[in-house]
């Protein structure tokens, strides 16, 4: 995602299908989308609208974990998505963390991180 | 001798899956064999999301997928072995005298497969199988092989390679890095390096479009604001005992570089995604036919190789981008597996006839169909040869149009299918050859 | 190693300073070589190596051929020398374990107006006293070498030529003098020689001086700054770097030619050659070009593209596509073009082993007999021992054993049957011998040329990893301080996220 250089429109690339439509979106005085232009089909302008509105990314990561013969590493991952500004500030949050086993897939191994409101959980038994 | 219904070689997405459905078609004894520590393959160290959604209907990170196909398999009551490596297969009474295989013991019966294995507790072992499933997947291919100029320093990888460094390990390969090649695990492992605190320079494409898959350019470059270029390629890499820089120049409509388009980029590490190949050591030593367009063995409308009894499926016989896609097309394997090995399919080898890939199409699976015995409706995988907008994939059987599927878009970095019907091709009658091409 | 150098704290001058009978600067093919004839000798000797292992420069990049001797000008040390080591080397390898196969060479005519090359060629070679030189004709040469160019009109035949595992060799070399008390000092470079009173010379090293009675100079490419360092003015040797580059294929394409095929050199100069390798793969080069650079072993986009286009001139469809790797070497190139073996004039004690380039792998045995002779009676012709302790055995080569064999191995010690590396089939076992041998492996690279993993076709994207773990382990190391090749070249740069901590928000 980037500035168009017009104050009141972004420019992203839609993912709904490999086509990768470069989409302009314009907004409003607000901040809402007033227009999307660049999409061939109608699912471009959805998620135009809802990547301009709250974009949003899951985050998966690894953390060390103690005592487990199967990994030295635990994957982990939020257990929904966070707000994407707040990507890095997730794995900020857990460089600190360690999980030991046994650990279960689903087990919380953060708990709000970053203040997101979002638990970080295993992905793997350990 | 151990006897199996069927041995499948590889515990990843695609030996899992086929494993369980040939359980589930019937056959007795199914044992797979991995010689990683763990079931689950590469998706182990994809510990990102985007697994599952085809086949469950969820999405899963690697790691969860690896335990949803585990789970699976031992719930249909495969057995399932770990570091256990495969050294041989073929069938059964050949060459007995020298070679890996030639133990005394219990000769496994006529038509049946030997298959030889090592392991740390119990040595080499031999196993009779009465089929075998072929699921090792796939390697990357190493900077010695596009033979990229300058130094070999330390400090050179696969992505695959990072990626389990990073994601297994949890070590740090390099803090500046260049990608070279834009192929998923490429993409995947820029956004990674980036949140575990390196710095991706740049990703340097040579063709004019990504491998990758849309959703992982815009998720790990775009977001991170790491630049894609295109039409550009590594022309040297400087530093002797690390890498210092690369030089990456652009590249001109046949993908040589341009003189004097060269700029140096400092980084202490140069990441390779320039592709996989079918990990295929095992299926050439046991004489399985391969093909030159997708390095993988030529099958048929069963998965079978040219070596009765032999199926192969997943990034082995031809490498997709979503391992959902290998776990389908191993589910059946897997079940023609069980069948072939309970003697309920007993065709001969080359029977029905060639699919052949015609226009923008560079390869397709499987590459014989058998109108007379095969599933009332067939998919077949394909590869584009470039971009293309707004074409049709188009099955003819002697030129005559026996299935078709619109397409706003087709890039090769994402497989294409068509779906053929058995009643369609019947009612052509005696046919020659199916073509599969690209059509306004 | 009792008979290694001893520390000597009695000389006024060298408090500290350690000292021995023989130092060997340089521990390729030649100095190892010449380390093991040493350790027949009831002599101190220390091999000093500026890089971390054994083989880490020519020694490692090159043909990996040995050359019947028949294109060395007649009466040259490396005509001699050459056709001596030919000889020598079949009966070493097998003593040693090392991969020698006797291949047979063949020098390739594709043009019908050069033949009367063959005349000097045969001339030279019947000179040198190479045996079995014959010329044979479009037929015969066909059925001999399917693959060779359809433009092949005949063809010089030597079947002396052989192929050689270079790396194999270095390392048996080395483990064989160590084993007899040779010591090894990597990470040792040479920076300064002196003459000291007595007689004796003193070797600037890393960790203090050197004090030895002989020093053989076998620095390689380097070779002429130490000679430079100790010769009378208007002595001074100047070697230059004349890089090689070359292809490697994988061993899918091993079978594309059966001898070692050279092309009949013309008035357009020297062809390349196409041959297959111990490993089973095939080795397509080198180019010749003279480099300003004494570490320059890059490979370029013009080298690599014309020996491309020199192979295809004597072997037809060479399949590039099957390349797994490239590299480049380079060899110690002097303007007289022979080798330069002796006691340097005017530094007595002080013995050359200089200019080494090809066929030096060829004549290593020969040049260690003369060297090793030349030190002797600079010594004074010290005592011989009883006998030379044998080589230990090689590191098991699963891939070759029989199954009975294997099981047993691996019942004994279960990490044989963990297999490491899928493309050479190398198990953890292997690796970890690997390191634990005398000069054992000390990184990737150390493993890759002592059992060959990551030598395969995924060039080590599979194993390294693994490998970089045993050996971490094994050495009780870090794994950040785990190499390719030495310091400097660590394989990953830290851990994750350890530029993040106590960024925490």
């Amino acid at each position: 995602m980037g500035r168009t250089g017009e104050r009141d429109a972004r420019a992203l690339t839609c993912i709904r299908c490999p086509r990768g439509c470069r989409l302009t979106v314009e907004l409003g005085e607000a901040g809402e989308v007033a227009g999307v232009r660049g999409n061939a089909c109608a699912r471009g302008a959805s998620y135009a609208r809802a990547e301009v509105a709250h974009p949003v990314r899951s985050v998966t990561t690894t953390v060390p974990v103690d005592g487990s013969a199967r990994l030295r590493r635990l994957p982990v991952r939020t257990e929904r998505e966070v707000p994407r500004e707040r990507v890095l500030d997730v794995v900020r949050a857990l460089a600190g963390v360690r999980a030991a086993a046994p650990v279960e897939i689903g087990d919380v191994v953060a708990e709000d991180v970053a203040g997101t409101g979002v638990d970080v959980v295993a992905t793997a038994r350990a | 001798m151990r006897r199996c219904d069927v041995v499948v070689i590889g515990g990843g997405p695609a030996g899992l899956s086929a494993a369980a459905a040939a359980r589930a078609t019937g056959a007795g004894e199914v044992l797979v064999l991995e010689r990683d520590e763990r079931l689950g393959g590469i998706l182990n160290q994809c510990v990102h999301g985007g697994f599952g959604l085809a086949t469950l209907g969820e999405e899963l990170t690697g790691p969860e997928y690896a335990a949803r196909l585990e789970d699976a398999a031992r719930a249909a009551g495969a057995t399932l072995r770990t570091d256990a490596t495969v050294l041989g297969v073929r069938p059964a009474g050949e060459g007995a005298a020298g070679g890996p295989c030639a133990r005394p013991g219990r000769r496994p019966g006529a038509g049946e497969l030997e298959v030889t294995l090592v392991s740390p507790a119990r040595g080499l072992e031999r196993v009779a199988a009465g089929a075998v499933v072929l699921a090792m997947g796939c390697r990357e291919r190493p900077a010695g092989a596009i033979g990229i100029p300058g130094f070999r320093p330390a400090g050179v990888l696969t992505a695959g390679c990072a990626q389990r460094l990073v994601n297994c390990e949890g070590l740090l390969p390099g803090r500046e890095v260049v990608v070279l090649g834009s192929g998923d695990i490429g993409l995947i492992m820029a956004r990674r390096l980036t949140l575990e605190g390196a710095h991706v320079a740049c990703v340097a494409e040579l063709m004019p479009y990504s491998s990758g898959l849309k959703r992982n350019v815009v998720q790990c470059l775009e977001d991170f604001g790491i630049p894609l270029l295109l039409s550009h390629t590594v022309t040297r890499v400087l530093g002797r005992r690390r890498v210092e820089a690369v030089e990456i120049s652009r590249v001109d409509a046949s993908a040589h570089p341009v003189a004097g388009t060269g700029r140096i980029v400092a980084c202490d590490t140069l990441l390779l995604s320039v592709g996989l190949l079918p990990e295929n050591e095992l299926s050439r030593a046991a004489g399985v036919e391969l093909s030159p367009l997708t390095r993988g063995a030529v099958v048929d409308d069963s998965l079978m190789t040219s070596v009765p009894g032999v199926f192969a499926c997943g990034n082995v016989l031809h490498v997709h981008d979503l391992a959902d896609h290998a776990s389908l097309e191993a589910a059946r394997a897997g079940a023609a597996a069980a069948a072939w090995a309970r003697g309920r399919a007993t065709r001969a080898r080359g029977g029905g006839v060639p699919v052949e890939p015609g226009r923008g199409v560079r390869y397709a699976v499987p590459q014989r169909v058998d109108p007379e015995r095969m599933p009332d409706e067939l998919v077949v995988r394909l590869r584009v040869d470039g971009v293309y907008e707004r074409r049709s994939v188009v099955a003819r059987a002697d030129g005559r149009e026996v299935a078709r599927r619109r397409r706003d878009i087709l890039v090769p970095g994402e497989m294409e299918q068509v779906t053929l019907r058995r009643d369609a091709l019947l009612a052509r009658g005696g046919i020659g050859r199916v073509t599969i091409g690209l059509e306004a | 190693m009792g008979t290694g150098c001893a520390h000597d704290g009695i000389e006024a001058a060298g408090r500290g300073a350690a000292r021995c009978d023989v130092a060997i600067v340089g521990a390729g093919v030649s100095g190892c070589a010449i380390a093991r004839e040493l350790a027949r000798l009831r002599v101190s000797t220390c091999v000093l190596e500026a890089e971390e292992d054994v083989c880490c420069g020519t020694s490692k990049a090159n043909s990996a051929i040995v050359h019947a001797g028949f294109d060395a000008a007649t009466g040259s040390l490396m005509a001699r020398l050459n056709v001596e080591g030919s000889r020598l080397m079949g009966p070493l390898c097998a003593e040693l374990g090392v991969d020698y196969e006797r291949v047979g060479s063949l020098v390739v005519c594709t043009d019908p107006a050069e033949r009367g090359g063959f005349d000097a060629l045969l001339a030279c070679g019947r000179e040198n006293g190479v045996e079995g030189l014959r010329i044979i004709e479009a037929d015969e040469l066909r059925e001999l070498e399917p693959n060779v160019s359809d433009a092949a009109v005949a063809a010089l035949w030597a079947p002396t030529g052989a192929i050689v595992n270079p790396f194999q060799l270095t390392v048996a070399l080395a483990e064989q003098a160590a084993v007899n008390g040779v010591e090894f000092r990597f990470r040792s470079p040479v920076t300064g020689v002196a003459r000291r009173a007595g007689g004796a010379w003193e070797l600037d090293v890393p960790g203090g001086p050197l004090v030895a009675r002989v020093v053989v100079n076998a620095a390689g490419v380097r070779a002429d700054e130490l000679h430079n360092l100790v010769c009378a003015p208007g002595d001074e040797l100047a070697i230059t770097a004349r890089r090689g580059q070359y292809h490697v294929l994988d061993v899918t394409a091993g079978q594309h030619v059966r001898h070692t095929v050279f092309a009949l050199p013309t008035r357009l100069g020297k062809g390349v050659l196409v041959t297959p390798t111990t490993g089973g793969n095939l080795l397509v080069g080198p180019t010749a070009e003279d480099v300003g650079d004494k570490d320059g072993v890059d490979t370029t986009a013009d080298g690599l593209a014309e020996v491309e286009r020199r192979a295809s001139l004597t072997v037809r469809g060479v399949p590039l596509r099957e390349r797994i790797r490239t590299f480049a070497g380079l060899r110690a190139h002097q303007p007289g073009h022979d080798f330069v073996i002796g006691e340097v004039p005017g530094a007595p004690g002080f013995v050359d082993c200089a200019a080494i380039e090809s066929p030096g792998l060829s004549a290593a045995p020969a040049i260690a007999r003369m060297v090793a002779g030349i030190v002797r009676d600079a010594l004074g012709g010290p005592a011989e021992r009883d006998r030379l302790a044998p080589r230990p055995a090689p590191v098991p080569d699963v891939a070759r054993m029989a199954p009975e064999e294997w099981s047993a191995l691996v019942a004994a010690r279960p990490e044989y049957g963990r297999v490491v590396c899928r493309c050479r089939t190398v198990t953890e076992g292997q690796v970890v011998d690997a390191i634990r041998r005398p000069v054992g492996a000390r990184s990737l690279d150390g493993v890759k040329r002592r059992v060959e993993a990551g030598m395969g076709r995924c060039q080590g994207g599979f194993c390294a990893p693994r490998v970089l773990e045993v050996l971490a382990r094994e050495l009780g190391r870090d794994p950040r301080e785990v190499t390719l090749a030495g310091p400097g070249s660590e394989v990953v740069a830290g851990t994750v996220k350890d530029t993040l901590r106590g960024g925490a928000s």
